[in-house]
């Protein structure tokens, strides 16, 4: 049953009513309820493209930070990639000073709208809350992206962000490859501490993975705009349709055009196949062009965007990661009458947030655990309209500590698709590999970096995202960004 | 940036545009190609093969056919307007060399991404025979500028309008057996592309063909212009544009191509509604 905005802010006013204004002791804390995220009605969501999870009301935000225990040991802390005074903000969220607390989080994350959004808190922040811990129940932790996500979009709404100050001209040129996350954040680094900044992106709009990957109903793209256009405020330049590694390569852009250092954050490029027979048929997509149709090109919709998308009625999604969940639930809203995750091993094992699995499953999104894909089939027009699926059984655990799929022989059959979605993960881009000559890279392509420095083999040019990551997170990206932003300081300053 | 220094108008449906770009005029090779967006939300990217660049002029040429909604609106443009968002150079570059004697292939628009590789391939010592087709003599480009680079033309049309009645294939046929060619290069439709591969592939001449896939990014992200090349899957925009054509799966390409033809149908039936252009005879 479906509980709306309106049902759960009266909830948390009665709450409010009861523990707000006096001192309350962490036996107390622990027993407010846990705040669920307001979210559109699922049978209307799936007709519409806008923001799923609607963000808490302000009462509910003060109900959710009166949880908070205020441990002096800050375990959250430790939890966050890019180290955020999770205590502090929390406890200016409940006294209701949320430009304060955006200010707080500001300190340490450049991107808060979106962190709070797409972070996996369940394995971070929120993982060794002591509230989660008490109560025996990860999910019952003090929702820290909830609460991070209304006072960034609070200080945002209200015009009370800190544009961060820039410092003296140091007369040093800096130039970003990506204005993906990685990117924007060694950008903003790089610029306070003075340096002229050029982030070059090839896409003619700009925000990486932030615009062409995750949907708007999951991150409003107004939201990854305004964070950019922060970044545009600070003096950074950033040059659209513009490809390093082709229009210019890294070498060009030291030797010629008088950079003293690069970040690359050129993200993780290269969609992965499976490599079965039938991957090529019409109808089998990878969900980074699936979704950059629907994203970056706005195909959903189909009246105004001229970038076409296949007309699908039953779509099997291959992985169990967060974007198999994007194309599945951007596929139901384009109009597919049934869309299923069809993943190897079972629900536990599913990369993909709980959150994300729960919205999906709201939606209609079906789901085909321990099936594995051998070959896709089509019709006498090479059109997919079949796929050839094995039962998996769960056996020993693989390097990744998650149990092996194992195939039952004997156990595969047809089952009817017209559309394949083929979200199983990327490799790294090759472009920038192949035109640097001397620039290491790992077996799958990643670039390779010093731990500290995050500096590649070619002095001053650095790297973080998932060129090194492989597949990784927002906010690892972000805290890569920051990471390598702050040794590049160091090194123009000893230029 | 992107500004339109020379419109054209080549044939019925056939532009060309000089545009001003700089820097992609100076990393440019033959056989590259660039995406172009014509600005706002909802325009989609098209990939367009560089027909030409001036280094002095900081310029790069387009010849490109108004087939689609995009493509057409792309021709209403004139000189001094802007073209919002050019990526480029993409694909890898022809490779370029002294192989001996060389025939060089062009059918329709493919002509233009030819005369770039023409040009290369004469000033690499080669000796260079060009065949270049349409259906009828109104669709026949660069005809003069061949001329001039090639040591032999031959021109074709499919209705026997203008120069020899013929299918590209029937002359390369000859040209094959009056004497060993060492090098086939050929752009143009992918039917016409396969006929040419089909027929050097009995005299064991190497060819190279030029792919037109589907595309979004062109820099490797979508995988949506996945091609079978040797039974496997490579990326057109990065690995290509470029390959054997004695080793790509022609039918699978045919297939992908027309994965949204019945979406394009539509649009391109809209799209001719209210713009003053005519309609090929096709």
């Amino acid at each position: 049953m479906h509980v709306t905005i309106e049902e759960l802010d009266a909830k948390a006013k009665e709450l409010l009513v009861e523990y707000e204004g006096r001192a309350l002791k962490p036996r107390e804390r622990i027993q407010i309820p846990l705040q669920d995220m307001p979210s559109q009605d699922p049978q209307e969501r799936i007709t519409n493209m806008e923001e799923v999870a609607l963000g808490y009301t302000e009462a509910q935000v003060k109900a959710e930070a009166l949880r908070c225990l205020q441990c002096k040991n800050e375990p959250c802390i430790a939890g966050c990639p890019v180290a955020i005074d999770i205590p502090a903000f929390i406890a200016e969220a409940a006294e209701g000073n949320f430009a304060k607390a955006a200010q707080i989080i500001k300190e340490s994350s450049l991107l808060p709208s979106i962190c709070g959004r797409v972070c996996p808190q369940e394995n971070q922040c929120q993982l060794p809350c002591t509230v989660g811990k008490s109560l025996k129940d990860v999910d019952k932790s003090v929702s820290i992206g909830r609460i991070e996500r209304f006072v960034s979009d609070w200080a945002r709404e209200h015009k009370a962000e800190v544009v961060p100050a820039v410092g003296e001209p140091t007369g040093r040129r800096v130039a970003v490859v990506g204005s993906g996350p990685a990117g924007i954040s060694a950008a903003a680094d790089l610029r306070r501490a003075g340096h002229d900044v050029v982030m070059f992106e090839a896409l003619h709009k700009a925000g990486g993975v932030l615009v062409y990957g995750i949907p708007e109903f999951r991150l409003p793209k107004t939201i990854v705009e305004h964070e950019l256009k922060a970044l545009t405020d600070m003096g950074v330049e950033i040059r659209r349709n513009y490809l390093v590694g082709k229009t210019r390569t890294i070498k060009d852009l030291l030797e010629k055009d008088g950079f003293d250092a690069i970040f690359v954050g050129s993200g993780a490029g290269l969609p992965r196949f499976l490599n079965i027979p039938g991957e090529n048929y019409v109808g089998v997509f990878s969900a980074n062009e699936y979704l950059t149709r629907s994203n970056l090109m706005k195909a959903y919709d189909r009246d105004l965007s001229r970038t076409p998308i296949y007309n699908s009625h039953n779509v099997a999604v291959f992985g169990g990661g967060n974007v198999a969940m994007d194309a599945a639930r951007t596929a139901k809203r384009l109009g597919a009458e049934k869309v299923t995750v069809v993943y190897r091993r079972t629900e536990v094992e599913m990369p993909a947030r709980k959150e994300e699995i729960a919205h999906a499953k709201e939606e209609g999104i079906d789901f085909l655990f321990l099936h594995a894909p051998l070959k896709i089939v089509a019709n006498e027009k090479g059109k997919v309209n079949g796929v050839e699926l094995i039962v998996c059984e769960l056996g020993e655990p693989d390097s990744s500590g998650r149990r092996r799929p194992v195939e039952i022989a004997g156990s595969e059959r047809i089952h009817d698709f017209d559309t394949v979605i083929v979200a199983i993960g990327n490799d790294s881009n090759p472009l920038i590999e192949a035109t640097t000559d001397g620039l290491e890279v790992n077996r799958w392509g990643n670039f390779i970096v010093d731990e500290e420095t995050l500096e590649t083999s070619i002095k001053g040019v650095y790297a973080g995202g998932d060129i090194v990551l492989g597949a990784a997170t927002v906010i690892l990206a972000m805290g890569q960004g920051r990471q390598a932003a702050k040794a590049m300081n160091e090194y123009l300053a000893s230029l | 940036m992107n500004v339109i220094l020379a419109k054209e108008q080549l044939s019925a449906e056939v532009f060309r545009m000089e545009i001003k770009a700089p820097e992609i005029a100076e990393a440019r090779r033959p056989g590259q190609f660039i995406i172009l967006q014509m600005g706002g939300e909802y325009d989609e990217r098209i990939p367009l093969t560089i027909a030409d660049a001036s280094l002095e002029r900081g310029s790069i040429t387009l010849i490109f056919q108004a087939v689609g909604e995009s493509t057409h609106r792309l021709a209403l443009l004139e000189v001094g307007d802007k073209i919002a968002n050019l990526l480029g150079p993409l694909g890898t570059p022809t490779e370029i060399k002294h192989f001996g004697k060389v025939v060089c292939v062009g059918g329709g628009i493919g002509v233009a991404p030819l005369y770039p590789i023409v040009e290369g391939m004469k000033a690499a010592g080669n000796e260079v025979k060009v065949i270049i087709g349409a259906r009828t003599k109104e669709l026949l480009i660069l005809e003069e500028e061949m001329k001039n680079q090639a040591d032999e033309l031959i021109v074709v049309t499919d209705d026997g309008s203008y120069g020899r009645k013929a299918l590209v294939t029937e002359p390369l046929k000859e040209l094959c057996q009056a004497e060993k060619i060492d090098c086939v290069v050929a752009i143009g439709p992918p039917v016409m592309m396969k006929f040419v591969s089909l027929t050097t592939e009995e005299f064991a001449v190497p060819t190279i063909v030029s792919l037109n896939s589907i595309m979004i990014d062109g820099t490797g992200m979508c995988g949506g212009c996945r091609v079978v090349v040797g039974g496997k899957t490579k990326f057109a925009c990065v690995h290509g544009p470029e390959f054997d054509g004695h080793q790509v799966d022609w039918d699978n390409l045919l297939l992908r191509l027309g994965t949204y033809r019945d979406v394009e149908d539509e649009a391109h039936h809209r799209c001719h509604i209210g713009l003053d252009i005519k309609e090929g005879e096709a």
